[in-house]
């Protein structure tokens, strides 16, 4: 009863969220200037030094940059901008603040960029929420054999669903080893996809860099777990005339490849696309600037963000799946 | 372009960020949930186990308690049986005994009766003998006090005899 409570409201609250999109994007572009709506959602899909909750509310965030002139370099993101946030054309120590971009002014100059960015401080916020959210989970089983409670009724399921209906049909006998894995992996991307569709959120989930990490450990975990039966199907396929191993081979060797890089490429498009049928729609009321328009849109990106939350879940479910699946694949005993 | 292009600052702390994600969730969530979770679903199954145990044990006891309420009422049975046919028994003994101490008593006085009987047949036929004697003594007694008389029964005593010649 709790959780079904607890649910209701978690929806009610997505939806006010939802139709609150309406009002950080009125404010953004209230001024009467042209309205360029591949520049706008550009502008939200993609990375940034500053988190723009609203026109004018700007959050700076600290900029960090490796020279090989000034060693280590850390300042806020503020000082690029002049008081009404445009770039300031001499920019600051040297770089300055281009479309969403750091260029240094020094063409010559090499220098690696770490800086905390709009997604780096999402990640951040995603991760202290996982922990704060699981290590409460976490907490409540110290009680030895009792029913589950609360937040830990509400994820209970989830982590059973992920252990019993992902992990252990895919990976098999000794999917332990990995479990730990597939479930910070398979929060991450909800936690991330989920709160992506929040009013003014940053597209974590669909970023290449960050689909790529995740694909990237999929693969190492894969690889580095494969077994002798697994390395052999690759390098000399077994069952089969010897000129067709050889064709085979390497379209094996693409195969080890491909399938990070199909991971890595769905989950980026999959969010990315949706957050841009979601800008468009919304978009869609400042082009025709009329109430009609802007009514249907309103319903029509409310029922969008619904399938977004699906998409959320499914896309969570999808990577965990194919990861335990290629991992299974390498881990399988010979048949 | 731009959208596919990694960051790199991003992926560093992607990767950075990721991995002590994973290091603490693992240590300190996934672990105590997994293992609790195993241990709980060890619980209920054993718990399942045992309630089946003591379901099959329960019935076990309901048949030993039929077979026994069987038994006891087989051996009432064969008690109440027993003693009617003891008391049967008893009461035909009873019965032949009765009447065999009847015959004998019967018996007995029947012996009683005929030795008196033949006792008292002897007293009279000796009392009767006797009797006689005497009768015929005091007769003989009588008729041979005189000679004509005498001499008349030997006369007729010897014609008797020749009569019967």
């Amino acid at each position: 009863m709790v959780s079904t409570k607890f649910f209701k409201k978690f929806l009610l609250t997505l939806l006010i969220c939802f139709s609150t999109n309406f009002l950080v994007l009125s404010a953004d572009k209230a001024e009467g200037e042209d309205f360029n709506m591949g520049e706008m959602i550009m502008h939200h899909v993609l990375d940034d030094y500053q988190y723009e909750i609203m026109h004018g509310l700007v959050i700076p965030l600290p900029v960090i940059l490796y020279t090989e002139k000034n060693g280590l370099l850390i300042f806020s993101s503020s000082n690029l901008f002049d008081d009404d946030h445009v770039p300031l054309e001499e920019g600051y120590n040297g770089f300055k603040y281009y479309h969403g971009k750091l260029k240094s002014i020094d063409q010559d100059a090499s220098y690696v960029d770490l800086s905390i960015t709009k997604n780096v401080a999402f990640l951040i916020l995603t991760a202290t929420l996982m922990i704060l959210v699981f290590l409460s989970v976490a907490k409540g089983y110290s009680k030895k054999n009792s029913a589950p409670k609360g937040i830990q009724a509400l994820f209970e399921p989830v982590i059973i669903f992920v252990r019993d209906d992902i992990v252990k049909p895919n990976i098999g006998e000794n999917y332990e080893k990995y479990l730990p894995y597939m479930l910070t992996l398979f929060f991450f991307i909800f936690f991330g996809n989920v709160l992506g569709l929040m009013p003014g959120a940053a597209n974590l989930t669909g970023n290449i860099a960050v689909t790529l990490s995740l694909a990237l450990f999929t693969f190492l975990i894969t690889n580095f777990s494969g077994n002798k039966h697994y390395w052999k199907h690759i390098f000399w396929t077994p069952g089969i005339p010897i000129i067709m191993r050889v064709i085979i081979l390497p379209i094996e060797l693409i195969g080890v490849f491909s399938k990070p890089i199909s991971l890595m490429i769905r989950l980026f498009a999959a969010i990315t696309a949706g957050h841009i049928v979601l800008l468009s729609f919304i978009g869609l009321i400042f082009i025709f600037q009329s109430y009609f328009v802007g009514v249907m849109s309103a319903l029509f990106v409310v029922g969008l963000n619904l399938v977004e939350l699906m998409v959320a879940g499914i896309q969570a479910y999808v990577f965990t799946m194919f990861s335990s699946v290629y991992i299974g694949l390498a881990t399988e005993d010979g048949h | 372009m731009e959208l596919l292009t990694p960051g790199t600052g991003l992926l560093f702390w992607q990767i950075i960020i990721f991995l002590i994600l994973l290091f603490i969730l693992s240590k300190y969530a996934w672990k105590p949930i997994t293992d609790s979770l195993k241990e709980r679903e060890k619980f209920i199954e054993d718990s399942l186990e045992s309630a089946k145990k003591a379901e099959e044990e329960l019935v076990n006891i309901q048949n030993k308690n039929e077979e026994l309420i069987a038994e006891a009422r087989k051996e009432r049975e064969m008690i109440l049986s027993d003693a009617k046919k003891l008391s049967n028994s008893m009461k035909d003994e009873a019965k032949e005994n009765a009447k065999e101490m009847a015959d004998k008593i019967i018996s007995d006085a029947k012996k009683v009766i005929e030795s008196e009987k033949d006792k008292a047949m002897n007293d009279v036929k000796n009392t009767l003998a006797e009797l006689s004697i005497d009768i015929a003594e005091k007769i003989i007694k009588k008729e041979l006090s005189k000679d004509s008389s005498q001499k008349k029964y030997v006369d007729d005593l010897i014609k008797e005899i020749n009569n019967s010649k």
